[in-house]
């Protein structure tokens, strides 16, 4: 007899078991070694053999390799005659050590691609094949990737807090920056956040989980059945998946009424906007606005800026919303997107085809390029 | 995190300063040139930011579609092609500061007297995925 071992399950016990073995006195990177290794047995045994107490089995077949990985690295070093006086282990804290592993995963030190790649392994406890597959490379790339990461943290403690930004920054990177691959880092990334929301009270934890659940709604409109994009105004809203929508807007209220705002509750905000109206026709888009204002106000980013000139355009015309525009650097990517579409609303069919072309040459992505070249097209064919 | 391609070409970039042909190279030069290459993409696997790499032969064909039930057409070689690709390397990088800081170091394989080749490397992205978030 075969069942098919619940991954999700499985993966939701990797922190808590790396932590069990950092409280024995493993070192970080020694013992994630030794849990991905148990993940890999897991996953290649349970499906005949399931275990009666899966968290225990793994604990126990971690140690062991935690053990003998230890004890070979030792005998090396004896045979170098280079016995090194190992550190006395440090207190063993009584606690969840999910949230500690977040930060540490997440270190400031460690390049984004760094950062992603170890979140996805030791919180996540994805399989470096599977990450390596997720982001395009090869096997041998992952591994040393993760490995590097590991040895630029070497040191850090497990038990500091860090800044939950720098966590929530690789969180919105796995979302938003993934590719279409057999892991679904979408679902991951909500995973994740949902997972540090049980470990910490924080408001903007809240928003970028609301923030994810109201963009992954919109997932099953957004292509046509071609692998064409369909943009926001023109999505069958009747796809949208609304259970996602309901948590993402409940998340994201109970995270306002605390008034503790930051940018992933301003940005979910905008995307509950949205997704409050049934059709593109009746969205609210002065609140729009208005939140894009709070969003600028907070970051300063200039991306922010630009997304805001397109809904100053559709809640003022596209007059103001070029007068928006004219501030803003026109190497801002999408810059030349945004501004073909308020040209086309503002009645000049030729400046916005010339500046859909632009736009596709600078699209960096393929669905993207597509799309403009169809609308570039599309006003050619009638200029003509 | 994004993919760069870096093209190396036979000719078709701009000349670099003080280009001396590898046929002029001593064997020792040509040996120490390979071996830089070698490292460079060792280096790169041991970060993490190796993709691939593949050399390409100059030989190549053109071929193009002639009509139903016809053969393609073949032309070629053409000696007077202007842009010869050598061969490419795809890293994973965080952003095109270090895809550009890479195809600098390339550029550094030593070449005629052990100096460096200063060799033209064009960097062009790859596409990547639509971002969820657009709004």
């Amino acid at each position: 007899m075969t069942a098919p071992v619940d991954e999700a399950v499985l993966r939701g016990l990797v922190p808590g078991v790396l932590g069990v073995l950092v409280r024995r006195g493993a070192d970080f990177a020694a013992a994630e070694d030794a849990v991905q290794e148990a993940l890999v047995e897991a996953l290649r045994t349970w499906p005949a053999e399931p275990p009666r107490d899966p968290k225990g089995w793994l604990v126990a077949v971690a140690w062991r390799r935690f053990l003998d990985a230890t004890r070979s690295e030792a005998a090396r070093r004896r045979r170098e005659e280079r016995v090194e006086e190992e550190p006395a282990p440090g207190p063993v804290p009584e606690v969840d050590d999910t949230l500690h592993l977040y930060f540490l995963c997440a270190h400031p030190a460690l390049s984004p691609s760094s950062a992603v790649a170890l979140t996805l392994r030791a919180v996540g406890g994805l399989t470096t094949r599977q990450i390596a597959e997720a982001y395009l490379v090869p096997e041998a790339t992952m591994a040393q990737r993760i490995s590097r990461a590991k040895r630029t943290i070497a040191g850090a403690r497990l038990d500091r807090p860090g800044d939950v930004g720098t966590v929530l920054r690789v969180l919105y990177l796995v979302f938003n920056e993934g590719y279409s691959g057999d892991v679904d880092l979408v679902a991951e990334a909500i995973r994740l956040t949902r997972q540090l929301l049980t470990v910490t009270d924080h408001p903007e934890v809240a928003g970028l989980l609301a923030l994810m659940l109201l963009h992954a709604a919109r997932r099953p409109a957004r292509t046509a059945p071609d692998g064409s994009l369909v943009p926001l105004a023109q999505q069958d809203r009747s796809r949208w998946d609304t259970a996602a929508i309901t948590e993402g807007v409940q998340l994201l209220q109970t995270a306002l009424s605390r008034d503790r705002l930051g940018e992933y509750q301003a940005q979910a905000a905008i995307a509950a906007l949205h997704a409050d109206a049934r059709t593109a026709a009746e969205t609210d888009w002065v609140q729009v606005v208005g939140w894009y204002d709070e969003l600028v106000a907070l970051t300063g980013n200039p991306v922010a800026r630009l997304n805001r000139a397109v809904a100053v355009g559709e809640a003022d015309g596209p007059r103001a919303g070029l007068a928006a525009l004219a501030d803003l650097d026109p190497g801002l990517p999408r810059y030349a997107a945004v501004a073909a579409h308020l040209h086309e609303r503002d009645g000049d069919p030729a400046t916005a085809a010339r500046l859909y072309a632009d736009a596709a040459r600078a699209a960096t992505n393929r669905a993207e390029r597509d799309h403009l070249v169809r609308q570039a097209a599309r006003l050619n064919a009638q200029l003509t | 995190m994004a993919k760069y391609l870096l093209l190396k070409h036979y000719r078709g970039g701009p000349t670099a300063p003080g280009f001396e042909p590898m046929d002029r190279w001593s064997p020792e030069e040509i040996t120490a040139h390979i071996r830089y290459m070698d490292e460079f993409a060792d280096r790169l696997r041991e970060n993490g930011e190796f993709v691939g790499e593949q050399a390409l032969a100059p030989d190549g064909l053109w071929v193009r579609y002639d009509g139903e039930g016809r053969p393609p057409v073949t032309d070629g070689p053409f000696a007077e092609t202007k842009d010869l690709i050598a061969g490419f390397m795809v890293i994973d990088v965080d952003g095109p500061e270090r895809a550009i800081e890479l195809a600098g170091e390339l550029s550094a394989a030593p070449g005629k007297d052990g100096k460096p080749i200063h060799e033209w490397l064009e960097v062009r992205p790859l596409y990547g995925e639509p971002s969820l978030v657009s709004e």
